[in-house]
């Protein structure tokens, strides 16, 4: 299972990568894994759009089950990953890099401090196997 | 007579087996004083006697073989080949469970994907789901399909008053924990184009009918296109039968067609099961609910079909599935699907011409008859309304005694057409059915 | 052996269905409404007929071999059924025809909501719903109804426990109310803590399956249903896995304010390749107004000469229509046809051999598959399809290997919360010789686990078809095939 010490993780499966004020956000490889090969992918939240930590904001599905995409942390909407949307079997090649899902302004710096680092995120991975 | 094989030996070495005395002890989770109640049912019979019993249940019904038809209002007595049920009956067919296991369920599943085939070359839309139970639910899911397409934003439904009753009473069932305002249907008199002009922004979804339960063909104008300029999706609840004649829905502006394919080789059987035909275009594939059907092959190379994009569906999504809906109408998907195979292009063309030409025969004598009047004049397929000189119910029960079942009371749903009688006329109507009901008509106008 | 497909064998200009011409002059057609094209096939008679054989030979069922999906009740279907079903006297008959003249069809479902009020300890039935699944979403929105008709708004919640089938949470928010989960515990029944934590007075109700989807009967059962009338919520049950209750317990008694039925599951009437099936709800007396409309009640009273008169009555408070016309009328009759014969002995000699067929193949099993509650079962148990030794093996192995063998596999990956389940069901009607036959089967495919996995994991071999490509089937999205005409262009 692929980790970054330099990402955030959190329980939902997803990466933060966190750039200044802005964060990008992505599923883990363990995501990408669990739910086998991916079919469609889809943004659904807008751009410009200010959300709560938690709120829905993309689609995963693959041809056994079905996730959702949650922000991390309260923030606006910046960037989507257009292409995406139209090869989301990415997400199964390159989860950290290509299939990075979207973009967005952190509103609550300090939300992040719940976000796990990388050694906290494989041994919930962990966990969950056994 | 329970189909159970268990011989005493079997039952007493299987106990043993598990490590317990009686049957009982199999049950020793369950509350004492609940447990094993008498129940009151009458005494069971054998096969033999069921028959018989049967027999004589069904014949204290007046049936539509023996008695000239002409009620319709979404049921209609069409003739249906026999190789349908034929095929129906053959036991791989009827006998087996949802193809969840593809290799061993090709039969149920290329069935289903040429139904989903036939069903978008009639409606000339671009993908169908493997069907719902009828065409009330068909059209509750496609204002759910709306809902969910619009993330929930849009919270207004307009329904045409000419939909089938049933069918908008199953949309506010459906949707009564959803709060939504479904209107358009208060009046009669609302056209398509007083619909048009509550359109707007609110606005989810705007329904017709093609024919409409009264038996009009109407030309929608501009509706479709100020449904889709308002973003709101338009659509078509339709007679399938009709499709054999008239225009498809997808020539003016459809985004969604609805029906009921009972006309398609199902037979009336006192409402059902009939089958709930929904069909869309590609870009609301992931909306759609129900099964689907898709192409594939398999691990040796052969063209072969699966179920697919079930992560739309409930056992996947859960709470978050679009709708809870597990089953299709399999076995009578697959009877549409026999029937459409068998009538063809020609075939589905004669029997809806047929059935127009003999309605408007008996349309233009009834409303030649003194007391009778056509109530409408426009183009209508095989259903029209008449306006009767007196209580509908009467004049039912005056035609019963000369063995005529007539038509459909409008007076129970529509107060404003007390009086009128919907009439429809199908292939299995001859001439001389008609002619004694125009006769019967004229003579029962008068108490 | 693929068989091609409809438009495939359409050669122009045949034609099989053929009607008598008109016998009446025609009317002149409507300009500007008729289509020009309709892309339609072209057959002949013994084309459609081949084809559709064929493809049927393609299938198993029930009539070909064991069919063990757990919660689906694949039981015998019983042949009678399918002629009373298709009388002339009620596949003829319309629905809106005056109810005078359908009192045959009336007696008949009158009869059968009767019969099922009484197996389930209900004091009403509508017959009207056409699945389980649509049964279930009559029984939420009664649920709902009754809170707001007792001025109740704030009951938004419905538990669900995790083991619950999916359409229970789909159906919850169908209805416009919020889903709770509610864990299992160690032995596998409804955390009693967990429930208790959630009552509260925005609990409108529990599902509740019982025997839940692992095939146990709750053994809290009578606790679960106190805590939650205690806070003032209702009971649904998902009357999924009746066949184990047959004369043996009511859900009415327990407690359980409203149920569906499956006709389809536990009344014998077929599966047709995924329906059409038939879902009844019953409901206790104080949910009855809230009914789906119409019934069928009694609207004249017989006497020693006459037979009472039934009508369609619409129950007070009616949640509304949910389906066009009655119901599966057909699937009633076949269930009224099955019921006849079986009396309350032949029930009860239902569930007794369902939950004895289930706990013998338990018994002979767990030594080699995991069976993660190893208890007295009712009519079904969920094993685990998986091995330490053997990690390349998954429950899907399992069941493709099956099929090699002549068996339809158990229901697979349900229910969600044992790994690899296999959830197998034998029913009632399989006897002693195919049990042991399908034992043999698994102890064999355990051995070849661990000695010839390659075998296991490119299963199926000897059926028809291999494992599909199910990515391609998604990625590729090809749902329908067009004439040739429309291909070409």
């Amino acid at each position: 299972m692929e980790l970054s010490t330099d990402l955030k993780y959190n329980k939902n499966d997803e990466w933060v990568r966190v750039e200044g004020n802005i964060g990008t956000v992505g599923i883990t490889d363990y995501a990408q894994d669990q739910l086998s090969d991916i079919i469609f992918m889809e943004v659904t939240a807008e751009v410009g759009e200010e959300l709560e930590k938690d709120a829905t904001v993309a689609e995963v599905e693959s041809v056994k089950a079905a996730a959702f995409i949650y922000m991390p942390v309260r923030g606006v909407i910046i960037e989507t990953n257009e292409e995406l949307s139209d090869t989301p079997e990415v997400i199964n090649a390159d989860p950290y890099g290509a299939a990075w899902m979207f973009k967005f302004e952190i509103m609550n710096p300090v939300e992040l401090d719940d976000l796990l680092d990388a050694a906290a995120y494989e041994k919930y991975c962990q966990e969950r196997e056994n | 007579m329970a189909y159970i094989p268990h011989t005493e030996v079997d039952r007493r070495s299987m106990l043993a087996a598990i490590g317990l005395e009686r049957m009982d002890d199999l049950y020793d989770a369950i509350p004492k004083e609940v447990r094993f109640p008498d129940l009151d049912l009458p005494e069971p019979i054998s096969e033999m006697e069921i028959t018989r019993e049967m027999l004589t249940l069904s014949e204290a019904n007046l049936e539509v073989q023996h008695v000239p038809c002409f009620l319709g209002a979404g049921a209609y007595n069409h003739f249906i080949p026999s190789i349908i049920d034929h095929i129906l009956r053959r036991n791989e067919f009827y006998t087996a469970y949802t193809p969840y296991q593809p290799e061993i369920s090709q039969g149920t599943l290329q069935a289903i994907f040429e139904y989903q085939s036939l069903m978008c070359n009639l409606t000339g839309m671009e993908v169908s789901n493997a069907s719902h139970y009828d065409g009330a639910t068909a059209l509750a899911e496609a204002v759910i399909m709306a809902l969910n397409q619009h993330r929930g934003k849009r919270h207004k439904v307009l329904l045409s008053p000419t939909i089938h009753p049933h069918y908008r009473q199953v949309v506010r069932t459906y949707t009564q924990g959803m709060g939504l305002t479904i209107t358009g249907d208060e009046s009669l008199d609302t056209s398509s184009a007083m619909l048009a002009e509550l359109l707007d922004e609110e606005t989810t979804l705007v329904a017709v009918q093609y024919p409409d339960f009264l038996g009009r063909i109407e030309d929608f104008g501009s509706l479709g296109e100020v449904a889709s300029q308002a973003g709101a999706l338009f659509c078509v609840v339709v007679n399938p039968l009709a499709l054999g004649l008239l225009k498809p829905p997808s020539e003016f502006g459809a985004a969604i067609v609805v029906g009921d394919g009972q006309p398609l080789g199902i037979p009336i059987s006192y409402g059902g099961p009939y089958v709930g035909i929904f069909t869309t275009r590609q870009q609301y594939v992931r909306k759609m609910s129900g099964r689907l059907v898709g192409e594939t092959v398999d691990s040796r190379g052969q063209r072969g079909y699966v179920l697919t994009l079930t992560p739309r569906e409930q056992h996947i999504r859960r709470d978050k599935a679009t709708s809870n809906i597990c089953t299709n109408q399999g076995l009578m998907a697959l009877a549409s699907a026999v029937y459409l195979s068998i009538a063809g292009k020609q075939g589905l063309r004669e029997v809806a011409e047929l059935c127009y030409h003999k309605a408007h025969y008996a349309a233009d004598k009834i409303d030649a008859l003194d007391h009778y009047s056509l109530w409408h004049r426009g183009p209508f397929f095989h259903e029209f309304v008449v306006a009767c000189p007196r209580p509908v119910a009467e004049i039912n029960d005056q035609l019963l005694d000369y063995d005529i079942l007539g038509g459909y009371d409008l007076g129970q749903e529509y107060p404003t057409l007390a009086d009128h009688m919907l009439i429809a006329v199908t292939e299995v109507n001859s001439r001389e059915n008609i002619n004694d009901l125009v006769t019967v008509l004229e003579e029962v106008a008068h108490d | 052996m693929t068989e091609p497909q409809i438009y495939e064998l359409s050669s122009p200009g045949r034609h099989a269905l053929r009607l008598p011409e008109a016998d009446v002059p025609k009317a002149a057609l409507p300009e500007g409404l008729i289509r020009e094209n309709l892309p339609l096939p072209e057959l002949s008679e013994i084309d459609v007929v081949r084809h559709f054989v064929r493809l049927s030979q393609l299938n198993h069922g029930v009539d070909t071999g064991y069919y063990p999906l757990g919660s689906c009740t694949m039981k015998y279907n019983p042949k009678v059924s399918e002629d009373t079903a298709r009388l002339p006297g009620f596949a003829f008959t319309h629905p809106l025809q005056d109810p005078e003249t359908a009192q045959g069809n009336l007696a008949l479902m009158y009869s059968l909501q009767e019969w099922l009020s009484e197996i389930g300890g209900f004091a009403a039935v509508s017959l009207q719903p056409a699945a389980g699944a649509h049964g279930e979403l009559a029984g939420i929105l009664i649920i709902r109804a009754y809170h707001k008709d007792r001025g109740d708004e704030k009951r938004t919640k419905i538990l669900v426990p995790d083991s619950a089938h999916g359409t229970n949470p789909a159906t919850t928010t169908m209805s416009g109310m919020e889903v709770i989960e509610i864990p299992s515990d160690e032995r596998g029944n409804v955390d009693l803590d967990s429930l208790r934590g959630h009552c509260d007075e925005c609990v409108a109700g529990l599902m509740l399956t019982n025997p839940n989807t692992l095939g146990l009967f709750e053994e809290q059962v009578k606790e679960v249903i106190e805590l939650i009338h205690g806070c003032g919520g209702l009971i649904y049950g998902d009357g999924a896995n009746m066949n184990a209750l047959l004369g043996v317990v009511r859900p009415g008694d327990l407690g359980f304010d409203v149920l569906q039925y499956n006709l389809h599951k536990t009344f014998s009437t077929p599966h047709g390749g995924g329906g059409p099936g038939s879902g009844p709800v019953g409901v206790a007396e104080h949910l009855v107004d809230f009914l789906p409309a119409p019934v069928v009640g009694i609207v004249e009273e017989g006497d020693d000469v006459l037979p009472p008169l039934y009508g369609f009555v619409t129950p007070k408070k009616t949640i509304g229509r949910v389906k066009s016309f009655h119901g599966h009328f057909s699937v009633v009759v076949k269930a009224y046809t099955y019921l006849r014969m079986l009396g309350k002995k032949g029930l009860r000699e239902v569930a007794d051999h369902s939950v004895l067929n289930a706990n013998y193949l338990r018994v002979r099993m767990r030594d080699v598959y995991r069976i993660p509650y190893d208890r007295i079962c009712m009519h079904e148990f969920v094993a685990e399809g998986r091995w330490e030794d053997a990690p390349d093996i998954h429950a899907l192995d399992i069941a493709k290997r099956l099929m090699d063998y002549g068996f339809h596999p158990p229901t697979n990956y349900f229910p969600l919360i044992v790994r690899e389940a296999l959830m197998i069901e034998p029913t009632e009607t399989e006897s002693l010789e195919t049990l042991e036959a399908f034992i043999e089967a698994m102890l064999e495919i355990a051995e070849h686990a661990r000695s010839d996995p390659e075998l296991l994991k490119t299963a199926p071999h000897k059926t028809a078809f291999g494992r599909m490509d199910e990515v391609k089937a998604a990625r590729e999205l090809v749902l329908c095939c067009w004439p040739v005409e429309r291909n070409a262009s």
